[in-house]
């Protein structure tokens, strides 16, 4: 249950395995004059019909840390470590081959950048009903009929005129649309979205939330969900990873670290939206920038942004601290000695 | 014009300036894109999809003008419009005061320098073989800069934007996240020195601290390169933030123009207080269930009569299908305005909910 526990629950717990089990996981990528180390030892457990929402800076690996879950990494450069358990399938072990037919049915993947995703050169229900076809063999008109259903499903307006355009004619909502149609064509049991409603405006992006929830509860299928929008987290997260240089620095049931939040790098990109703030102040950007990947430093790897950071955070890297809710922050000023997790909010004295 | 001049906020004087600090950066008159539909053996046109249809406005110097509307309501159709990237069906553009093309006005070249654009699509912006940092230096180049100094600028915007030049300037746009490139985008489109930056969505790949040291970015250079922005973005807590004045976009047509915090705290337009309702909670038990929203946007191929709004609307009445509702003297320079194209803010539109007697726009 516990997502952060030691590794040794396989033996004794009480509760079915959790569909999704990531363990330890390391990425790197290798040139010939450095090692970028994009993600650095994550651990999480997400059940079947759950939603993992994972927020974080720019560059902290979320967008990586999907990758390497259907193994889209170029090879011959990537150093992928560590356990990836999805079902009963070892994603670090199958073989090519069975990895291609994974991709799409056992899990797929909307990507951040809804153009990539989609062949300028094919009209929306030929890209549609080529994905249906290579997987499921279907005949031309069955596939067709397919792909009709599948933008009925994530209720494209006009789908017979949609099913012959090309992704340029379509707006960013109704491409992202199709692309969402796309990734659940061969009902995949877990949907990794990658900022899926970026580019979209509120009212579709509600109506993208509202339907993708329901298609993720009626298909009891589980959903890592990458954003960066809060509001979004809130609105359909079960739980929340918040990420930072490549680890999961804060976790937790979604209403715990979205509005109780304790690791200062939380708090901080909280503080930092623009909700509601003066115009004629500026924002309250966090200071400094994010670490250089290719040399992190030993300690907490926000300390040299952190304004609550003392000596001991540069040494070490701060363990997780994990309270009975299953709130959990990776800070030397978080302690979970009665209860809740509860943060120390002094300012550490220069040593 | 000059009676209803209104006094800018901040009206340094740039030596660039035609037009004197009073006339607005950009005036658009009556812009409209109606993309054909082709169909059939001979590849005639069937139908056409009216993206931008009749949209007048102005941004006056040193103002940020917010655009937001539905997705496919044509906000990016009209800032490729407002770049010459496409071809309009009609309207005029004029810059500075001098009318954009025809044979007197300004040539396109004059406007491709004044106004810049950072575009949604992050990636498919950057060229894939260039470095990024000899990608921030290329506009210089072309400007007729020497290697060096457009180097020197290219790691000094590099600098303004966040990105560490040392760590960032040899890799590749594909080792780059995707804010890491947005970035970049924005310090290429500053290389050009613009008078007018039309940000389409471009924070929206971001994440809320690198959103916010942009966003603070944009504020700073703003200020010190005396620029003017037309801001397109979803994110509604953002536009507010960020715009002097905000602009609403409903299928092809301006819905509700009006200083930012009218806007939000007083919107006019059931299509605007409708949006503004879509802002989303912090707080996951207060999530909704159904989006406020509802129905499908109809078809820009042949959108509904007379007011385009009214298939969703809550206050439909009659007269809404039957007379389209007049936005107001759109063009006349006031820093107060606030109109709306609905017949419930019009006096004697014929609508029960309409103000019994003509008020002061
Ligand atoms: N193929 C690659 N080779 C080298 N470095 C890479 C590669 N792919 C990603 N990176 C680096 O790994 C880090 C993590 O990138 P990732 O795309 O996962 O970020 P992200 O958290 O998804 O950010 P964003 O919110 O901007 O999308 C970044 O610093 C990026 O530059
Ligand atoms: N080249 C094109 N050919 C045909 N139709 C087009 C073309 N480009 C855009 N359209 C249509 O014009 C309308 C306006 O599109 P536009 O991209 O301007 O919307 P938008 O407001 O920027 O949407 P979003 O918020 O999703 O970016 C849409 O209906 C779109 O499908
Ligand atoms: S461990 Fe130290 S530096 Fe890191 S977040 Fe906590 S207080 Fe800040
Ligand atoms: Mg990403
Ligand atoms: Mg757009």
């Amino acid at each position: 249950m516990n997502a952060m526990t030691s590794p040794d629950l396989s033996q004794a717990t009480p509760h079915p395995a959790p569909f999704l089990r990531v363990e330890d996981l390391r990425v790197k990528f290798v040139s010939r004059d450095a090692t970028v180390r994009a993600v650095n030892g994550i651990s999480f457990n997400l059940e079947r019909g759950k939603v993992l929402c994972v927020i974080g800076e720019s560059g902290s690996g979320k967008s990586v840390m999907m990758r390497s879950l259907l193994r889209l990494h170029p090879k011959k450069r990537t150093v992928i470590e560590g356990t990836m358990m999805v079902g009963e399938h070892d994603i670090g072990a199958v073989s090519d081959r069975a990895m291609t037919q994974l991709r799409g049915s056992l899990i797929s993947m909307v990507f951040q950048e809804p153009m990539t995703a989609l062949d300028p050169l094919y009209t929306v229900g030929d890209q549609i009903a080529e994905t249906v076809r290579r997987h499921e063999g279907l005949s031309k008109e069955a596939a067709w009929a397919r792909a009709l259903e599948l933008l009925e499903l994530v209720r494209v307006p006009s789908p017979e005129r949609r099913l012959k355009a090309y992704p340029h004619e379509l707006s960013g909502g109704l491409r992202q649309r199709a692309v969402i149609a796309m990734a659940l064509s061969c009902r995949p049991s877990l949907l990794l979205a990658d900022e899926p409603t970026t580019a979209l405006d509120a009212s579709v992006q509600i109506q993208i939330l509202v339907l993708l929830r329901k298609i993720q509860q009626e298909m009891g299928m589980s959903m890592i969900f990458v954003t960066h929008d809060l509001g979004v987290a809130a609105q359909i997260a079960d739980q929340v990873a918040v990420m930072y240089a490549g680890r999961i620095i804060e976790y937790g049931n979604a209403r715990d670290v979205l509005l109780n939040p304790q690791h200062p790098y939380t708090k901080a990109m909280l503080a930092a939206t623009a909700k509601d703030q003066d115009r004629n102040l500026p924002l309250e950007a966090i200071a400094g920038n994010p670490p250089d990947l290719r040399a992190l430093p030993d300690g907490c790897s926000f300390a040299p942004r952190c304004k609550y950071a003392g000596p001991d955070c540069i040494v070490t890297m701060p363990p997780p601290v994990t309270d009975i809710r299953g709130h959990m922050a990776r800070c030397f000023k978080v302690e979970a000695a009665d209860g809740p997790l509860a943060f120390d909010e002094r300012v550490a004295e220069p040593a | 014009m000059t009676d209803h001049m209104m006094t800018p906020r901040t009206a340094p004087v740039d030596p660039r300036d035609r037009g004197g600090p009073a006339q607005p950066m950009l005036i658009v008159d009556g812009m409209k894109k109606y993309f054909p539909i082709r169909a059939g053996v001979f590849n005639r046109k069937v139908a056409e999809v009216k993206a931008v249809d009749d949209v007048s406005f102005y941004v006056v110097k040193g103002e940020t003008l917010g655009i937001v509307g539905e997705s496919g309501c044509g906000k990016s159709t009209l800032a490729r419009l407002l770049m010459h990237l496409i071809e309009k069906d009609a309207g005029e553009l004029i810059l500075d005061g001098d009318l954009v093309g025809g044979s007197t006005g300004v040539l396109l070249d004059g406007l491709r320098r004044a106004l810049q654009m950072v575009f949604q699509d992050s990636s498919s912006s950057l060229n894939p073989r260039l470095p990024i940092e000899q990608s921030v230096a290329y506009g210089p180049k072309v400007q007729g800069a020497s290697g060096k100094s457009a180097k020197a600028q290219a790691r000094s915007l590099m600098e303004k934007v966040g990105l560490n030049p040392n760590l960032f300037g040899q890799r590749y746009p594909h080792e780059l996240s995707g804010g890491q490139k947005q970035r970049v985008n924005i310090a290429r489109a500053l290389a050009l020195a613009p008078r007018l930056l039309i940000l389409d969505e471009a924070v929206s790949a971001l994440d809320k601290s690198v959103e916010a040291q942009v966003l603070n970015l944009l504020g700073d250079i703003k200020k010190q390169l005396n620029l003017t922005y037309i801001f397109i973005s979803h994110d509604l807590h953002v536009v507010r933030y960020i715009s002097d004045r905000v602009m609403v976009m409903y299928l092809g047509q301006l819905v509700e123009i009006g200083p930012a915090d009218q806007i939000y705290e007083a919107p006019k337009h059931p299509y605007t207080q409708a949006l503004l309702a879509c802002r989303l909670s912090m707080d996951p038990e207060a999530r909704v269930d159904a989006a406020p929203l509802a129905g499908d946007p109809p078809s820009p191929v042949s959108p509904p009569s007379g007011c385009r709004f009214h298939t969703r609307c809550a206050f439909v009445e009659d007269v809404c299908k039957a007379k389209t509702p007049k936005l107001g003297d759109v063009l006349k320079l006031s820093a107060d305005k606030h109109l709306a194209a609905c017949h419930m803010v019009h006096p004697d539109s014929g609508h029960s909910r309409a103000p019994a007697h003509a008020t002061a726009a």
